[in-house]
């Protein structure tokens, strides 16, 4: 069965079936408004609120997901799958991509879809 | 024996979320020989296939993916009492204790520090050998080139790691002036010539054992490396990553520090794994290669010539 996923943020709209995870169906729709980073749970990038809809969820990495996070609706689009429609607000993972030295900033060649933000708790 | 103090990475130990799928990856499709398990503390401990010592990847089951510690083996046990002694009067560690032997399976007992970037450490001096399984006429004797019963990609040993962390200056300063490593290749800011980004240092002839580069996180794991004899290794290794539908990060393709030829790859926990061939003999009296942060992408990337967006933010 497939249900339809909405990216608030991208407007992106693609189809998702029940056995896969939100995450590997954008890439295969080619959109783009998620973070792919490690695909497996552990790294944070693909983090998403889910603002409507229902769906099951693996085992995440406690470290960048807190419970308190995933009471209010926050996943890991790699680990989640659908269950209905669905339509999600992208949080991302929000490290710092520059860091200061002596008041001064210097970045390395990154700063795509990392917000320069504080680093998320440190846990 | 000149190589003296400390040897080589003689393990780590990542946190995985569940145990099977690790299992699957770490034995199954990268070729590790499984050689215990701790069902109490939900470990279990595995080897590559050219190391003599019982294991250098421990595995747990936990809640929370990344690295638990790196063990490094010590020449001997007077050297693991004159370490221990060092890296506690350097002020520059917290957090020492000692782990009794047996803790790890066929294994002595280690001493355990965490380091300025928030890593925890830990330098041992006997571990079991069971050796390699190449001997013909006996262990060492007439041996084969490599063992029957290869698996998956079976790279030959645990490498190095590469680390991210804060306190990359306090660091580098407890594996240079206490442990004994030399820099090998190091990362610097172009506009200030003396703030250091990444160091990438070696106890050996290896051109690393470990790296670090600075990033405003404590502990932070950014892969583990698997040595591979040959770039048609690093090749076949990619393929067998393709077949298996494991999730690659980059590669293969070449790092320009030092000169590595490499496939990135991540565990079924985000984990991630390098499998890798080449590089060069490190000396002691080897001058220092310098790159800066406006070159660190054919640095990383040689042929890409820039970072991937996962380089610098994707870690655990």
């Amino acid at each position: 069965m497939h249900f339809q996923v909405t990216i608030e943020n991208s407007g992106e709209i693609f189809r998702c079936g029940e056995e896969m995870n939100v995450l590997e169906a954008m890439e295969k729709a080619r959109c783009k408004g998620i973070p792919v980073g490690c695909r497996n749970g552990g790294c944070g990038a693909c983090k998403v609120r889910v603002t409507e809809g229902h769906y099951v969820k693996r085992k995440m990495n406690r470290a960048v997901l807190s419970a308190e996070e995933e009471a209010r609706g926050c996943v890991l689009a790699c680990k989640t799958y659908p269950q209905s429609d669905l339509s999600v607000n992208v949080l991302g993972r929000t490290w710092r991509a520059v860091t200061a030295h002596g008041g001064a900033a210097f970045s390395f060649a990154f700063t795509t879809t990392a917000q320069v933000s504080q680093p998320d708790k440190e846990t | 024996m000149a190589l003296t103090g400390v040897l080589r990475p003689g393990h780590v130990a990542i946190r995985v979320l569940e145990m099977e799928p690790a299992l699957k990856h770490y034995r199954d499709v990268l070729g590790l020989i499984e050689m215990a398990r701790d069902k109490e503390n939900k470990r279990v401990f595995l080897k590559a296939w050219d190391e003599h010592d019982h294991h250098s990847v421990v595995l747990r089951e936990a809640d929370e993916a990344g690295m638990d510690y790196m063990g490094w083996k010590v020449d001997s046990p007077a050297t693991l009492k004159k370490l221990a002694g060092d890296i506690e009067k350097s002020g520059l560690c917290s957090n020492f204790s000692w782990i009794k032997a047996g803790e790890h399976p066929e294994t002595g007992e280690r001493f355990r520090f965490t380091i300025p970037t928030g890593h925890v450490m830990e330098i041992f001096a006997e571990k079991k050998i069971v050796g390699n399984n190449c001997g013909t006429d006996g262990e060492n004797l007439n041996p084969n080139p490599w063992p029957d019963g290869l698996h998956g990609i079976a790279p030959s040993r645990f490498d190095h790691c590469l680390l991210y962390g804060d306190d990359l200056d306090g660091t580098i300063k407890l594996f240079t002036k206490v442990l004994g490593f030399g820099i090998a290749e190091q990362v610097m800011t172009a506009a200030d010539k003396t703030f250091m980004i990444g160091a990438f240092l070696s106890c050996s002839n290896k051109p690393h054992d470990v790296a670090f580069i600075r990033q405003p996180v404590k502990g932070k794991f950014h892969h583990a490396s698997f040595e591979l004899g040959s770039w048609e290794k690093v090749l076949r290794a990619a393929d067998i990553l393709s077949r298996t539908k494991t999730s690659i990060d980059i590669g293969p393709t070449r790092h320009g520090i030092t000169r590595g030829e490499t496939v990135y790859f991540f565990d079924p926990s985000g984990n991630r794994n390098e499998v890798f061939a080449g590089g060069y003999i490190y000396y002691p009296d080897k001058p220092a290669i310098t790159w800066y942060d406006e070159t660190l992408g054919p640095g990383i990337f040689y042929h890409d010539r820039q970072l991937n967006e996962a380089f610098l933010s994707v870690f655990t």
